[in-house]
């Protein structure tokens, strides 16, 4: 009972009380916290992994900008019927270069962590400037306008050296050559062999929404199509274990 | 603790004095005080079963073995082994010779048609009615066919799309976009085609004179008469069933600025017995054809 009744010290004193209150609080935090950075089961690394062109990055910023994640969710959770509808279960290392993460908890629409590829360009469009038009059950709004704010990446450097600052690995060269990049992915006709040189053979290079010029549905289009498909799990299996 | 003293109307108090304030003791009931206990013996017990304490290199994997990721490979396990046996002969079987075992028949529809809803319902529609530019599949017009196997080569391939080497392939030109003609004669030929399938044309002498322009320019594709060519997924002009549209101006954006309409290929996303079962469904929903 000795040390027990030592309590009266910490409840006289509001300093000490303070600090021995900071000092647990400290102690739980770490514990909690800390093995989350050296555990080898929450930093699994994955094959494919590579960061945002420029042009999906800005994508990715319609993307928030427009408040799609307070309708789609970007995981998918390990469950059967999860995968069967949208593939393989999300990884956390899927979204690791996500400032910051779209997983969402709610789901309005469908989960679109594994949505590349899984439609055309031409559907892609169509369903942003009428969704009703291809899925008469949907509820989502209109966002054809994003096809009359063109955009030409002026700042798109400038996104990418934030996103470095927070620990994208972009390289001074990626990073100089942005806006290049920028106009190369949305032009099939341009020479993209320095794009796919400095982010890989995976890019998509199409003149996303058909039309002359950039706009912002050509950027979100882009984003969207590459959406989970940088892991093929066709030859990467990911640990059972976790 | 404090000695348990009483005050002068015979409460139990802590003990706890402030300035001559007594603390009453009133403990908290005991059938809550069990539980918390309880709550504790069974957070250990937890603790001990389930993955919890980090280690150096991991987490204690907990007596039970669980993983999430086990979990769930586990239950598609269960359910892949239970309709092994089935979706093993539905892949087997010859494509035409389906329809014929009434067992496989049966699950090939019902599991197409989950399949369907799943993948192809966004473009096609849930009930297979298409939209403008993605085609109704519930009619006998075909643009790549529609016996059975042609409806399992489309599927399994796509169309149009980069990343399937084996994908369906065509390309209309742009004939106003590419100047392959000229404006007038654009106007003539699009004159043409509204006769084809027995519209009237917008301007009669226009349409006559498309005729020729349409022999020269399109009939490679769309056939002599209009009606078609399946090998590459030129539209029949005759029937009045219109993937983009029939009117006047739809006729002439398209032949300016062609069409390009891409479906992907399912090959890396569903298995084998899936797009089977799912040509299956396609196939019955009443436009499909005889195979050859």
């Amino acid at each position: 009972m000795s040390i027990l009744d030592k309590h009266g010290v910490l409840e006289k004193n509001v300093t000490l009380l303070a600090i021995f209150a900071f000092l647990i609080v400290t102690i739980g935090g770490l514990v909690q916290i800390v093995p989350l950075f050296y555990l080898e089961n929450t930093i699994e690394d994955v094959e494919g992994m590579r960061p945002y062109t420029p042009l999906e990055l800005t994508g990715r910023d319609v993307y928030v900008r427009e408040g799609c994640y307070v309708c789609h969710s970007q995981m998918i959770r390990p469950m059967r019927d999860e995968v069967e509808r949208y593939g393989h279960y999300s990884l956390a290392a899927e979204s690791k270069y996500d400032h910051p993460f779209q997983w969402g908890s709610k789901r309005t629409g469908p989960d679109l962590a594994r949505v590349g590829g899984r439609y055309s360009d031409d559907w892609q469009i169509d369903h942003l400037r009428s969704p009703q038009s291809v899925v008469p059950e949907s509820v989502m709004p209109k966002y054809g306008f994003l096809e009359d704010t063109m955009i030409d990446g002026k700042y798109v450097a400038d996104l990418m050296s934030t996103h470095k600052l927070v620990g994208v690995p972009y390289t001074s060269e990626m990073i100089e050559a942005a806006q290049a990049d920028f106009a190369a992915q949305a032009d099939p006709d341009s020479d993209y062999d320095g794009l796919l040189e400095r982010y890989g053979e995976n890019v998509n290079v199409r003149n996303f929404d058909g039309a002359a010029g950039i706009s912002e549905a050509d950027a979100l289009v882009a984003y969207l199509q590459m959406l989970g498909t940088l892991v093929d799990f066709s030859t990467f299996t990911p640990d059972a274990s976790r | 603790m404090s000695d348990k003293k009483k005050d002068d109307l015979d409460y139990e108090t802590t003990g706890h004095s402030w300035d001559g304030i007594k603390e009453y003791n009133k403990p908290l009931p005991k059938w809550w005080v069990w539980t918390f206990y309880a709550c504790i013996v069974w957070g250990v017990g937890y603790a001990i079963a389930y993955p919890a304490w980090p280690l150096i290199n991991g987490a204690t994997p907990g007596l039970l073995g669980f993983s999430t990721r086990g979990e769930v490979a586990e239950d598609i396990a269960r359910v892949e082994e239970a309709n092994s046996a089935i979706n093993a002969k539905l892949a087997a079987t010859e494509l035409t010779e389906i329809a014929a075992d009434a067992e496989l028949a049966g699950y090939a529809n019902n599991a197409g048609s989950a399949v369907f809803k799943t993948w192809c319902a966004q473009c096609h529609g849930s009930g297979a009615g298409g939209a403008v530019g993605y085609p109704n599949l519930r009619d006998d017009a075909w643009l790549w066919g529609g016996s059975i196997e042609d409806i399992h080569l489309t599927i399994s391939h796509g169309i149009r799309n980069e990343t399937d080497d084996d994908a369906r392939y065509s390309e209309m030109p742009a004939f106003g976009r590419d100047e392959l003609l000229e404006k007038e004669e654009i106007v003539q030929v699009v004159n043409y085609v509204q006769t084809l399938s027995g519209e009237t044309p917008n301007d009669a002498a226009a349409a006559a004179a498309g005729e020729e322009l349409f022999a020269d320019n399109c009939s490679s594709c769309h056939a002599e008469d209009g009606s078609g060519d399946r090998s590459q997924g030129a539209p029949n002009l005759t029937d009045a069933l219109w993937l983009y549209g029939g009117d006047y101006d739809t006729i002439l954006e398209t032949v300016n600025n062609a069409r390009f309409g891409v479906m992907p290929p399912w090959t890396d996303r569903l298995s084998e017995a899936e797009i089977r079962a799912v040509a299956v469904y396609v196939h019955g929903l009443g436009g499909g054809e005889a195979s050859e």
